[in-house]
Protein backbone atom coordinates (compact mmCIF):
# COMPACT_ATOMS: atom_id res chain seq x y z
CA UNK A 1 0.00 0.00 0.00
CA UNK A 2 1.70 3.50 -0.63
CA UNK A 3 0.87 4.74 2.49
CA UNK A 4 2.26 2.39 4.17
CA UNK A 5 4.26 3.80 7.01
CA UNK A 6 6.18 0.58 7.64
CA UNK A 7 7.99 1.36 3.91
CA UNK A 8 10.28 3.41 5.33
CA UNK A 9 11.57 6.95 4.73
CA UNK A 10 13.80 6.07 1.60
CA UNK A 11 10.76 4.35 -0.10
CA UNK A 12 7.83 6.69 1.00
CA UNK A 13 10.52 9.57 -0.39
CA UNK A 14 10.44 7.81 -3.30
CA UNK A 15 6.63 7.01 -3.62
CA UNK A 16 6.30 11.07 -2.76
CA UNK A 17 8.43 11.99 -5.90
CA UNK A 18 6.82 10.18 -8.00
CA UNK A 19 3.39 11.57 -6.81
CA UNK A 20 1.99 7.79 -6.12
CA UNK A 21 1.06 9.54 -2.60
CA UNK A 22 1.08 13.37 -1.37
CA UNK A 23 2.38 14.26 2.09
CA UNK A 24 -1.05 15.37 3.51
CA UNK A 25 -2.29 11.93 2.51
CA UNK A 26 0.70 10.40 4.45
CA UNK A 27 -0.23 12.80 7.27
CA UNK A 28 -3.70 11.71 7.42
CA UNK A 29 -3.04 7.66 7.30
CA UNK A 30 -0.31 8.46 9.92
CA UNK A 31 -2.75 10.20 12.37
CA UNK A 32 -5.33 7.64 11.72
CA UNK A 33 -2.72 5.08 12.23
CA UNK A 34 -2.04 6.55 15.60
CA UNK A 35 -5.77 7.11 16.21
CA UNK A 36 -6.11 2.91 15.52
CA UNK A 37 -3.53 1.54 17.44
CA UNK A 38 -2.63 3.72 20.28
CA UNK A 39 -5.84 2.86 22.38
CA UNK A 40 -3.67 -0.45 22.71
CA UNK A 41 -0.21 0.80 22.49
CA UNK A 42 -0.27 4.07 24.61
CA UNK A 43 2.51 5.19 22.56
CA UNK A 44 1.65 9.02 22.37
CA UNK A 45 1.42 11.43 24.66
CA UNK A 46 -0.14 14.36 22.75
CA UNK A 47 -0.69 14.80 18.97
CA UNK A 48 0.07 17.44 16.45
CA UNK A 49 -2.63 16.99 13.52
CA UNK A 50 -2.52 20.83 12.79
CA UNK A 51 1.40 21.03 13.16
CA UNK A 52 1.38 17.83 10.90
CA UNK A 53 -0.75 18.64 8.32
CA UNK A 54 0.75 22.48 7.80
CA UNK A 55 3.95 20.18 7.53
CA UNK A 56 2.79 18.22 4.94
CA UNK A 57 1.17 20.68 2.92
CA UNK A 58 4.68 22.69 2.70
CA UNK A 59 6.61 19.85 1.74
CA UNK A 60 4.13 18.77 -0.86
CA UNK A 61 4.67 22.70 -2.40
CA UNK A 62 8.46 21.44 -1.73
CA UNK A 63 8.37 18.36 -3.79
CA UNK A 64 6.11 20.07 -6.57
CA UNK A 65 9.10 22.20 -6.62
CA UNK A 66 11.89 19.89 -7.30
CA UNK A 67 13.68 21.45 -3.57
CA UNK A 68 12.71 18.82 -1.25
CA UNK A 69 15.33 17.55 1.33
CA UNK A 70 15.61 13.93 2.11
CA UNK A 71 12.85 13.71 4.78
CA UNK A 72 10.08 16.09 3.27
CA UNK A 73 6.17 14.90 3.78
CA UNK A 74 7.54 11.57 5.70
CA UNK A 75 5.56 11.32 8.93
CA UNK A 76 7.76 10.84 12.25
CA UNK A 77 7.69 11.32 16.06
CA UNK A 78 9.40 13.12 18.71
CA UNK A 79 10.25 11.57 22.31
CA UNK A 80 8.84 13.87 24.62
CA UNK A 81 11.92 14.84 26.42
CA UNK A 82 12.78 17.14 22.87
CA UNK A 83 10.86 20.37 23.22
CA UNK A 84 8.66 21.29 20.38
CA UNK A 85 7.90 25.01 20.58
CA UNK A 86 4.30 25.17 21.48
CA UNK A 87 3.57 21.75 21.77
CA UNK A 88 3.36 20.06 25.27
CA UNK A 89 6.76 18.62 26.41
CA UNK A 90 6.36 16.79 29.43
CA UNK A 91 9.55 14.22 29.24
CA UNK A 92 6.65 11.16 30.70
CA UNK A 93 6.50 13.30 34.09
CA UNK A 94 4.11 14.96 35.96
CA UNK A 95 6.20 17.78 37.29
CA UNK A 96 6.19 19.13 33.75
CA UNK A 97 2.26 18.58 33.05
CA UNK A 98 1.24 21.41 31.40
CA UNK A 99 4.74 22.73 30.03
CA UNK A 100 4.61 24.06 26.54
CA UNK A 101 8.15 25.12 25.61
CA UNK A 102 9.01 28.19 24.50
CA UNK A 103 11.27 27.04 21.73
CA UNK A 104 12.30 23.92 19.44
CA UNK A 105 15.38 21.65 20.38
CA UNK A 106 18.22 21.73 17.51
CA UNK A 107 17.92 18.23 16.78
CA UNK A 108 13.90 18.51 15.88
CA UNK A 109 14.45 22.11 14.41
CA UNK A 110 16.69 20.40 11.97
CA UNK A 111 14.46 17.21 11.38
CA UNK A 112 11.51 19.94 10.56
CA UNK A 113 13.92 22.44 8.41
CA UNK A 114 14.59 18.65 5.91
CA UNK A 115 10.61 18.80 5.61
CA UNK A 116 9.51 16.31 8.65
CA UNK A 117 6.33 16.07 8.96
CA UNK A 118 5.42 15.44 13.11
CA UNK A 119 2.60 13.61 13.88
CA UNK A 120 3.05 13.60 17.95
CA UNK A 121 5.13 13.17 21.20
CA UNK A 122 5.84 10.15 22.40
CA UNK A 123 5.43 8.66 25.45
CA UNK A 124 8.71 7.64 27.61
CA UNK A 125 9.99 6.88 30.93
CA UNK A 126 9.71 9.98 33.55
CA UNK A 127 12.84 11.91 32.41
CA UNK A 128 14.08 8.87 30.45
CA UNK A 129 14.87 7.28 33.61
CA UNK A 130 13.54 3.24 32.74
CA UNK A 131 13.94 0.48 30.93
CA UNK A 132 10.57 -0.58 30.26
CA UNK A 133 8.21 2.48 30.00
CA UNK A 134 6.97 1.58 32.84
CA UNK A 135 8.20 4.66 34.85
CA UNK A 136 5.91 6.80 32.80
CA UNK A 137 3.36 9.05 35.01
CA UNK A 138 1.38 8.46 32.36
CA UNK A 139 1.32 4.71 32.32
CA UNK A 140 3.40 2.70 30.46
CA UNK A 141 3.56 1.43 26.43
CA UNK A 142 2.86 -1.73 25.12
CA UNK A 143 5.35 -4.13 23.02
CA UNK A 144 3.73 -3.97 19.63
CA UNK A 145 4.46 -7.55 19.14
CA UNK A 146 3.32 -8.78 22.33
CA UNK A 147 1.14 -6.57 24.05
CA UNK A 148 1.91 -8.20 27.49
CA UNK A 149 5.09 -7.43 27.20
CA UNK A 150 7.14 -4.01 27.49
CA UNK A 151 8.87 -2.20 24.80
CA UNK A 152 12.14 -1.74 26.21
CA UNK A 153 13.04 1.97 27.73
CA UNK A 154 12.63 4.76 28.21
CA UNK A 155 12.21 6.03 24.51
CA UNK A 156 9.07 3.41 23.94
CA UNK A 157 6.86 5.21 22.72
CA UNK A 158 9.12 6.00 19.61
CA UNK A 159 10.11 2.61 19.47
CA UNK A 160 6.65 1.24 19.58
CA UNK A 161 4.96 3.90 17.19
CA UNK A 162 7.83 2.79 14.41
CA UNK A 163 7.57 -1.27 14.33
CA UNK A 164 3.58 -0.25 14.73
CA UNK A 165 3.44 1.42 11.31
CA UNK A 166 2.37 4.65 12.96
CA UNK A 167 4.95 6.81 11.56
CA UNK A 168 8.01 6.17 9.56
CA UNK A 169 11.20 6.98 12.14
CA UNK A 170 11.22 8.91 15.26
CA UNK A 171 13.67 10.77 17.44
CA UNK A 172 14.76 8.78 20.66
CA UNK A 173 17.72 9.80 23.62
CA UNK A 174 20.19 7.58 24.68
CA UNK A 175 21.98 7.79 28.60
CA UNK A 176 22.35 4.37 29.30
CA UNK A 177 20.56 2.54 26.29
CA UNK A 178 17.60 4.61 26.09
CA UNK A 179 17.54 3.86 21.97
CA UNK A 180 19.25 0.62 21.30
CA UNK A 181 17.49 -1.38 24.02
CA UNK A 182 13.66 -0.62 22.73
CA UNK A 183 14.81 -0.48 19.01
CA UNK A 184 16.02 -4.33 19.52
CA UNK A 185 12.71 -5.13 21.97
CA UNK A 186 10.56 -3.32 19.36
CA UNK A 187 12.37 -5.41 16.48
CA UNK A 188 13.76 -1.86 14.57
CA UNK A 189 17.22 0.32 14.03
CA UNK A 190 18.05 2.38 16.64
CA UNK A 191 21.03 4.45 16.57
CA UNK A 192 22.69 6.52 19.32
CA UNK A 193 25.85 8.66 17.87
CA UNK A 194 28.57 9.59 18.89
CA UNK A 195 28.93 12.34 22.43
CA UNK A 196 28.27 15.78 20.74
CA UNK A 197 27.47 14.53 17.33
CA UNK A 198 24.07 15.70 17.73
CA UNK A 199 22.90 18.97 19.69
CA UNK A 200 21.53 18.47 23.23
CA UNK A 201 20.20 22.18 23.11
CA UNK A 202 16.62 21.36 23.51
CA UNK A 203 16.97 18.06 24.94
CA UNK A 204 15.15 18.11 29.39
CA UNK A 205 18.46 17.22 30.78
CA UNK A 206 19.25 14.04 32.65
CA UNK A 207 22.56 13.53 32.77
CA UNK A 208 24.36 15.85 30.73
CA UNK A 209 27.68 13.67 30.33
CA UNK A 210 25.58 10.74 29.09
CA UNK A 211 23.00 12.37 26.82
CA UNK A 212 22.52 11.28 23.06
CA UNK A 213 19.83 12.55 20.51
CA UNK A 214 19.15 9.66 18.06
CA UNK A 215 16.50 8.63 16.31
CA UNK A 216 14.38 5.03 15.12
CA UNK A 217 14.31 3.73 11.64
CA UNK A 218 13.06 0.59 9.86
CA UNK A 219 15.97 0.49 7.89
CA UNK A 220 19.87 1.20 8.29
CA UNK A 221 19.77 3.35 5.25
CA UNK A 222 16.73 5.69 7.06
CA UNK A 223 18.96 5.62 9.77
CA UNK A 224 22.28 7.58 8.16
CA UNK A 225 19.63 9.91 6.31
CA UNK A 226 18.01 11.01 9.78
CA UNK A 227 21.75 11.52 11.31
CA UNK A 228 22.83 13.32 7.58
CA UNK A 229 19.76 16.09 8.91
CA UNK A 230 20.49 16.29 12.33
CA UNK A 231 23.92 16.09 13.04
CA UNK A 232 26.70 18.62 13.45
CA UNK A 233 27.91 21.54 15.40
CA UNK A 234 25.47 23.70 17.13
CA UNK A 235 26.49 27.07 19.06
CA UNK A 236 23.66 26.03 21.67
CA UNK A 237 25.28 23.10 22.96
CA UNK A 238 28.74 23.88 24.21
CA UNK A 239 29.44 20.11 24.06
CA UNK A 240 28.61 19.70 20.09
CA UNK A 241 30.99 18.77 18.82
CA UNK A 242 32.88 20.76 15.07
CA UNK A 243 34.09 17.30 13.55
CA UNK A 244 33.26 17.30 9.97
CA UNK A 245 29.89 15.00 9.43
CA UNK A 246 30.31 12.52 7.24
CA UNK A 247 28.89 11.38 3.95
CA UNK A 248 26.29 8.53 5.59
CA UNK A 249 24.96 7.68 2.54
CA UNK A 250 28.14 6.98 0.81
CA UNK A 251 29.25 4.69 3.71
CA UNK A 252 26.46 1.75 3.11
CA UNK A 253 27.57 0.08 0.55
CA UNK A 254 30.94 -0.58 1.35
CA UNK A 255 30.72 -4.15 2.42
CA UNK A 256 32.56 -5.94 5.68
CA UNK A 257 35.28 -7.66 3.57
CA UNK A 258 38.84 -6.91 4.94
CA UNK A 259 36.81 -4.93 8.36
CA UNK A 260 37.91 -6.41 11.42
CA UNK A 261 35.24 -7.07 13.98
CA UNK A 262 35.71 -7.91 17.37
CA UNK A 263 33.36 -10.19 19.05
CA UNK A 264 33.79 -8.64 23.11
CA UNK A 265 33.55 -11.82 24.83
CA UNK A 266 32.07 -10.02 28.14
CA UNK A 267 28.78 -9.54 26.19
CA UNK A 268 28.05 -12.92 26.52
CA UNK A 269 26.94 -12.55 29.71
CA UNK A 270 25.54 -14.38 32.40
CA UNK A 271 21.82 -14.67 32.74
CA UNK A 272 21.65 -14.01 28.39
CA UNK A 273 18.50 -16.31 27.20
CA UNK A 274 19.69 -18.75 24.98
CA UNK A 275 17.54 -17.22 21.86
CA UNK A 276 19.22 -13.85 21.99
CA UNK A 277 23.03 -15.36 22.17
CA UNK A 278 22.25 -18.12 19.48
CA UNK A 279 20.39 -15.19 16.82
CA UNK A 280 23.66 -12.88 17.50
CA UNK A 281 26.45 -15.66 17.12
CA UNK A 282 24.47 -16.48 13.98
CA UNK A 283 24.51 -12.59 12.74
CA UNK A 284 28.43 -12.63 13.76
CA UNK A 285 28.86 -15.57 11.48
CA UNK A 286 26.84 -14.47 8.62
CA UNK A 287 29.03 -11.17 8.83
CA UNK A 288 32.34 -13.55 8.15
CA UNK A 289 30.81 -15.36 5.77
CA UNK A 290 30.28 -11.59 4.32
CA UNK A 291 34.46 -11.53 4.31
CA UNK A 292 34.48 -9.54 7.94
CA UNK A 293 37.63 -10.74 9.75
CA UNK A 294 36.11 -12.45 13.64
CA UNK A 295 38.49 -10.87 16.00
CA UNK A 296 38.15 -12.47 20.03
CA UNK A 297 38.50 -8.99 22.22
CA UNK A 298 37.90 -8.34 26.05
CA UNK A 299 36.70 -5.19 27.55
CA UNK A 300 37.86 -6.40 30.56
CA UNK A 301 35.61 -3.62 32.82
CA UNK A 302 32.05 -4.25 30.98
CA UNK A 303 31.16 -5.69 34.27
CA UNK A 304 31.51 -2.59 36.13
CA UNK A 305 29.51 -0.75 33.88
CA UNK A 306 26.31 -0.49 35.38
CA UNK A 307 27.59 0.44 38.74
CA UNK A 308 29.89 3.07 37.86
CA UNK A 309 26.86 4.17 35.65
CA UNK A 310 24.63 4.52 38.75
CA UNK A 311 26.58 6.88 40.50
CA UNK A 312 27.42 9.33 37.48
CA UNK A 313 23.69 9.48 36.01
CA UNK A 314 22.33 10.17 39.29
CA UNK A 315 24.42 12.23 40.28
CA UNK A 316 24.20 14.51 36.54
CA UNK A 317 20.66 14.44 37.32
CA UNK A 318 19.84 15.51 40.96
CA UNK A 319 21.77 18.12 39.33
CA UNK A 320 19.93 18.68 36.36
CA UNK A 321 16.82 18.37 37.73
CA UNK A 322 17.11 20.88 40.51
CA UNK A 323 15.59 23.42 38.43
CA UNK A 324 12.23 21.32 38.63
CA UNK A 325 11.28 24.03 41.34
CA UNK A 326 7.45 25.33 40.40
CA UNK A 327 9.09 28.29 40.07
CA UNK A 328 9.82 29.21 36.12
CA UNK A 329 7.45 26.49 34.81
CA UNK A 330 6.00 22.74 35.79
CA UNK A 331 4.33 21.80 38.95
CA UNK A 332 4.15 23.92 42.06
CA UNK A 333 2.46 24.11 45.42
CA UNK A 334 0.64 28.00 45.17
CA UNK A 335 -0.48 27.69 49.25
CA UNK A 336 2.95 26.76 50.20
CA UNK A 337 4.24 29.87 52.96
CA UNK A 338 8.20 29.60 51.96
CA UNK A 339 9.72 28.86 48.96
CA UNK A 340 11.98 25.84 50.51
CA UNK A 341 8.33 24.28 51.52
CA UNK A 342 7.24 25.24 47.88
CA UNK A 343 10.12 22.96 46.80
CA UNK A 344 9.75 20.25 49.10
CA UNK A 345 6.49 19.74 48.53
CA UNK A 346 6.08 20.46 44.49
CA UNK A 347 9.06 18.14 44.25
CA UNK A 348 7.11 15.38 46.53
CA UNK A 349 4.31 15.56 44.51
CA UNK A 350 5.60 16.06 40.82
CA UNK A 351 8.15 13.09 41.28
CA UNK A 352 7.57 9.50 40.36
CA UNK A 353 9.29 6.90 42.18
CA UNK A 354 12.19 6.01 40.67
CA UNK A 355 13.19 9.50 39.22
CA UNK A 356 13.04 10.44 43.64
CA UNK A 357 15.27 7.34 43.86
CA UNK A 358 17.98 8.38 41.19
CA UNK A 359 17.66 12.18 42.44
CA UNK A 360 18.45 10.65 46.32
CA UNK A 361 21.24 8.63 45.38
CA UNK A 362 22.76 11.29 43.32
CA UNK A 363 22.21 13.70 45.70
CA UNK A 364 24.07 11.06 48.46
CA UNK A 365 27.02 10.74 45.88
CA UNK A 366 27.40 14.30 45.52
CA UNK A 367 27.22 15.18 49.12
CA UNK A 368 30.13 16.03 51.36
CA UNK A 369 32.03 12.80 52.84
CA UNK A 370 30.84 10.89 49.92
CA UNK A 371 32.03 12.69 47.04
CA UNK A 372 35.22 10.97 46.54
CA UNK A 373 34.53 7.57 47.34
CA UNK A 374 31.36 7.52 44.90
CA UNK A 375 31.34 10.28 42.68
CA UNK A 376 34.96 10.70 41.73
CA UNK A 377 35.50 7.10 42.18
CA UNK A 378 32.84 6.71 39.05
CA UNK A 379 34.30 9.00 37.35
CA UNK A 380 37.98 7.47 37.18
CA UNK A 381 36.13 3.97 36.65
CA UNK A 382 34.61 5.46 33.66
CA UNK A 383 38.62 5.92 32.35
CA UNK A 384 38.61 2.38 32.99
CA UNK A 385 35.78 2.18 30.43
CA UNK A 386 37.40 4.42 27.70
CA UNK A 387 40.92 3.00 27.35
CA UNK A 388 39.13 -0.73 27.44
CA UNK A 389 37.24 0.21 24.24
CA UNK A 390 40.35 2.35 22.70
CA UNK A 391 42.37 -0.63 23.52
CA UNK A 392 39.93 -2.77 21.59
CA UNK A 393 39.99 0.26 18.52
CA UNK A 394 43.56 -0.18 17.73
CA UNK A 395 43.23 -4.02 17.16
CA UNK A 396 39.49 -3.95 15.56
CA UNK A 397 37.17 -1.30 12.96
CA UNK A 398 33.94 -2.29 15.08
CA UNK A 399 32.74 -4.39 17.65
CA UNK A 400 29.79 -6.55 17.20
CA UNK A 401 27.54 -8.11 20.22
CA UNK A 402 24.14 -8.18 21.22
CA UNK A 403 22.09 -5.33 22.25
CA UNK A 404 19.88 -6.57 25.36
CA UNK A 405 20.45 -10.19 27.11
CA UNK A 406 16.50 -10.68 27.20
CA UNK A 407 13.92 -10.36 24.56
CA UNK A 408 10.55 -8.44 25.69
CA UNK A 409 9.83 -9.16 29.34
CA UNK A 410 6.66 -8.56 30.64
CA UNK A 411 4.70 -5.67 32.12
CA UNK A 412 5.79 -5.88 35.56
CA UNK A 413 8.02 -8.68 35.94
CA UNK A 414 11.03 -6.35 37.28
CA UNK A 415 9.11 -3.72 38.99
CA UNK A 416 9.41 -4.28 42.14
CA UNK A 417 13.73 -4.66 41.53
CA UNK A 418 15.51 -1.63 40.46
CA UNK A 419 18.85 -3.59 40.19
CA UNK A 420 16.86 -6.55 37.75
CA UNK A 421 15.92 -3.76 35.81
CA UNK A 422 19.23 -1.64 36.06
CA UNK A 423 20.64 -4.93 34.75
CA UNK A 424 19.28 -4.80 31.21
CA UNK A 425 21.42 -2.08 30.39
CA UNK A 426 24.73 -3.93 31.09
CA UNK A 427 25.48 -3.85 26.97
CA UNK A 428 24.26 -0.59 26.23
CA UNK A 429 25.86 0.89 29.01
CA UNK A 430 29.70 1.15 28.09
CA UNK A 431 29.07 2.55 24.54
CA UNK A 432 27.11 5.40 26.56
CA UNK A 433 30.21 5.78 29.32
CA UNK A 434 32.89 6.25 26.38
CA UNK A 435 30.47 8.19 24.13
CA UNK A 436 30.89 6.02 21.19
CA UNK A 437 28.49 5.18 18.29
CA UNK A 438 26.55 2.16 18.68
CA UNK A 439 23.35 0.81 16.72
CA UNK A 440 20.96 -1.73 17.22
CA UNK A 441 19.18 -3.77 14.01
CA UNK A 442 17.01 -6.87 13.84
CA UNK A 443 19.12 -10.11 13.95
CA UNK A 444 16.01 -12.52 14.36
CA UNK A 445 13.76 -13.92 17.09
CA UNK A 446 13.45 -15.84 20.21
CA UNK A 447 10.31 -16.99 20.84
CA UNK A 448 8.71 -14.95 18.91
CA UNK A 449 10.20 -11.61 19.29
CA UNK A 450 12.87 -9.55 18.10
CA UNK A 451 16.41 -9.99 18.69
CA UNK A 452 18.77 -6.51 18.09
CA UNK A 453 22.21 -7.05 16.90
CA UNK A 454 24.46 -4.12 18.38
CA UNK A 455 27.50 -2.62 16.57
CA UNK A 456 29.70 -0.35 18.46
CA UNK A 457 32.68 1.85 16.32
CA UNK A 458 34.82 4.22 17.28
CA UNK A 459 34.11 7.84 18.38
CA UNK A 460 33.54 9.85 14.94
CA UNK A 461 33.11 6.47 13.52
CA UNK A 462 29.26 6.30 12.79
CA UNK A 463 30.59 5.31 8.98
CA UNK A 464 32.30 2.03 10.00
CA UNK A 465 29.33 1.39 12.24
CA UNK A 466 26.53 2.02 8.99
CA UNK A 467 28.86 -0.21 6.92
CA UNK A 468 28.47 -3.04 9.07
CA UNK A 469 25.19 -2.85 10.17
CA UNK A 470 23.68 -2.17 6.13
CA UNK A 471 25.85 -5.57 5.19
CA UNK A 472 24.05 -7.10 7.77
CA UNK A 473 20.81 -6.09 6.65
CA UNK A 474 21.55 -6.91 2.86
CA UNK A 475 21.62 -10.22 3.59
CA UNK A 476 18.68 -10.92 5.70
CA UNK A 477 15.54 -9.93 5.63
CA UNK A 478 14.61 -9.26 9.61
CA UNK A 479 13.99 -5.76 9.18
CA UNK A 480 10.45 -6.35 6.85
CA UNK A 481 8.90 -8.28 9.72
CA UNK A 482 6.39 -6.47 11.14
CA UNK A 483 4.21 -7.17 14.08
CA UNK A 484 0.66 -8.51 13.61
CA UNK A 485 -0.90 -5.07 14.62
CA UNK A 486 0.76 -3.52 12.12
CA UNK A 487 -0.16 -5.80 9.02
CA UNK A 488 -3.36 -5.46 10.49
CA UNK A 489 -3.90 -1.95 9.72
CA UNK A 490 -1.51 -1.43 6.55
CA UNK B 1 25.58 -0.47 55.60
CA UNK B 2 21.93 0.63 56.17
CA UNK B 3 21.19 4.30 55.77
CA UNK B 4 19.35 5.49 58.53
CA UNK B 5 15.77 7.14 58.63
CA UNK B 6 18.29 10.26 59.89
CA UNK B 7 20.31 9.84 56.75
CA UNK B 8 17.65 9.77 53.98
CA UNK B 9 15.63 12.39 55.86
CA UNK B 10 19.23 14.67 55.44
CA UNK B 11 19.98 13.46 51.56
CA UNK B 12 16.34 14.19 51.13
CA UNK B 13 16.51 18.00 52.35
CA UNK B 14 19.41 18.57 50.70
CA UNK B 15 17.80 17.57 47.41
CA UNK B 16 14.87 20.00 48.51
CA UNK B 17 12.53 16.78 48.40
CA UNK B 18 9.91 16.36 49.98
CA UNK B 19 9.57 12.90 52.12
CA UNK B 20 6.33 11.49 53.46
CA UNK B 21 7.26 9.72 56.70
CA UNK B 22 5.80 6.70 55.99
CA UNK B 23 8.30 6.17 53.04
CA UNK B 24 11.30 6.55 54.90
CA UNK B 25 11.87 3.07 55.54
CA UNK B 26 11.06 1.25 52.37
CA UNK B 27 13.08 4.27 50.69
CA UNK B 28 15.94 3.41 52.77
CA UNK B 29 15.97 -0.19 51.77
CA UNK B 30 15.73 0.61 48.78
CA UNK B 31 18.43 3.22 48.13
CA UNK B 32 20.76 0.68 50.50
CA UNK B 33 20.37 -1.88 48.20
CA UNK B 34 21.51 0.44 45.05
CA UNK B 35 24.46 1.81 47.18
CA UNK B 36 25.48 -1.63 47.95
CA UNK B 37 25.69 -2.69 44.48
CA UNK B 38 27.44 0.22 43.52
CA UNK B 39 29.89 -0.31 46.07
CA UNK B 40 31.33 -2.69 43.40
CA UNK B 41 33.29 0.31 41.42
CA UNK B 42 35.04 -0.04 44.99
CA UNK B 43 36.92 -3.27 43.34
CA UNK B 44 38.37 -1.21 40.88
CA UNK B 45 41.75 0.22 40.88
CA UNK B 46 42.01 3.71 40.03
CA UNK B 47 45.19 4.67 42.10
CA UNK B 48 46.88 6.27 38.86
CA UNK B 49 43.81 7.17 37.11
CA UNK B 50 42.19 10.80 36.21
CA UNK B 51 38.46 11.00 36.28
CA UNK B 52 36.76 11.10 32.86
CA UNK B 53 34.03 14.25 33.13
CA UNK B 54 33.34 14.59 29.40
CA UNK B 55 33.97 12.16 26.95
CA UNK B 56 33.46 15.01 23.82
CA UNK B 57 35.96 15.81 21.51
CA UNK B 58 35.36 19.70 22.76
CA UNK B 59 37.65 21.35 25.21
CA UNK B 60 36.61 25.02 25.51
CA UNK B 61 33.72 26.53 23.55
CA UNK B 62 34.16 29.83 23.17
CA UNK B 63 31.89 32.46 21.07
CA UNK B 64 32.04 35.95 21.16
CA UNK B 65 29.67 37.99 23.54
CA UNK B 66 27.45 39.65 21.03
CA UNK B 67 23.66 40.29 22.05
CA UNK B 68 21.16 38.04 20.02
CA UNK B 69 17.84 37.61 19.86
CA UNK B 70 15.60 36.27 22.90
CA UNK B 71 12.57 34.77 23.20
CA UNK B 72 11.21 38.01 24.87
CA UNK B 73 9.78 38.63 28.69
CA UNK B 74 6.14 37.34 27.94
CA UNK B 75 7.10 34.07 26.60
CA UNK B 76 9.92 33.90 29.06
CA UNK B 77 7.45 34.20 31.54
CA UNK B 78 4.64 32.17 30.18
CA UNK B 79 4.73 28.74 32.05
CA UNK B 80 5.34 30.26 35.18
CA UNK B 81 2.84 28.82 38.03
CA UNK B 82 2.91 32.73 39.07
CA UNK B 83 3.75 36.02 37.93
CA UNK B 84 3.49 39.76 37.40
CA UNK B 85 4.94 40.79 34.49
CA UNK B 86 8.06 40.80 33.60
CA UNK B 87 8.37 38.78 37.27
CA UNK B 88 7.58 35.55 38.20
CA UNK B 89 6.18 35.64 41.67
CA UNK B 90 7.59 33.51 44.49
CA UNK B 91 7.02 32.54 48.00
CA UNK B 92 8.49 34.37 50.80
CA UNK B 93 11.81 33.42 51.93
CA UNK B 94 10.64 33.32 55.11
CA UNK B 95 7.99 33.15 56.77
Amino acid sequence: MTADLTAGIAELGRRLRAGDVTAVELADAALGRVEQVDGELHAFLARTPELARESAAAADAAIRAGNADALAGVPMAVKDVLCLEGVETTAGSKILKGFVPPYTATTVARALAAGAVPVGKTNCDEFAMGSSNENSAYGPVRNPWDLGRVPGGSSGGSAAAVAAGAVAWAFGTDTGGSIRQPAALCGIVGLKPTYGRTSRYGLIAFASSLDHVGCFTRTVADSATVLQAIAGHDPMDSTSSRHPVDDYAAALGGGVKGLRLGVPREYFVEGMEAGVSDAVRAAIAALEKEGAEIVDVSLPRTDYGVAIYYIIAPAEASSNLARMDGVRFGHSAPDAKTVIDQYMRARAEGFGPEVRRRIMIGTYALSSGYYDAYYVKAQKARTLVRQDFDAAFEKVDALVCATSPTVAFELGAKTQDPIAMYLNDVLTIPADLAGVPAISIPCGFSEGLPVGLQVIGPAFREDVVFRVAATYEGITDWSSRVPPLAEAVA
Amino acid sequence: MKLTAEEVRKVAHLARLGLPDEDLEALSTELTRILDYVDKVGELDTEAIPPTAQVGDVVEAFREDEVGASIGTDAAIANAPASERPYIRVAAMQE
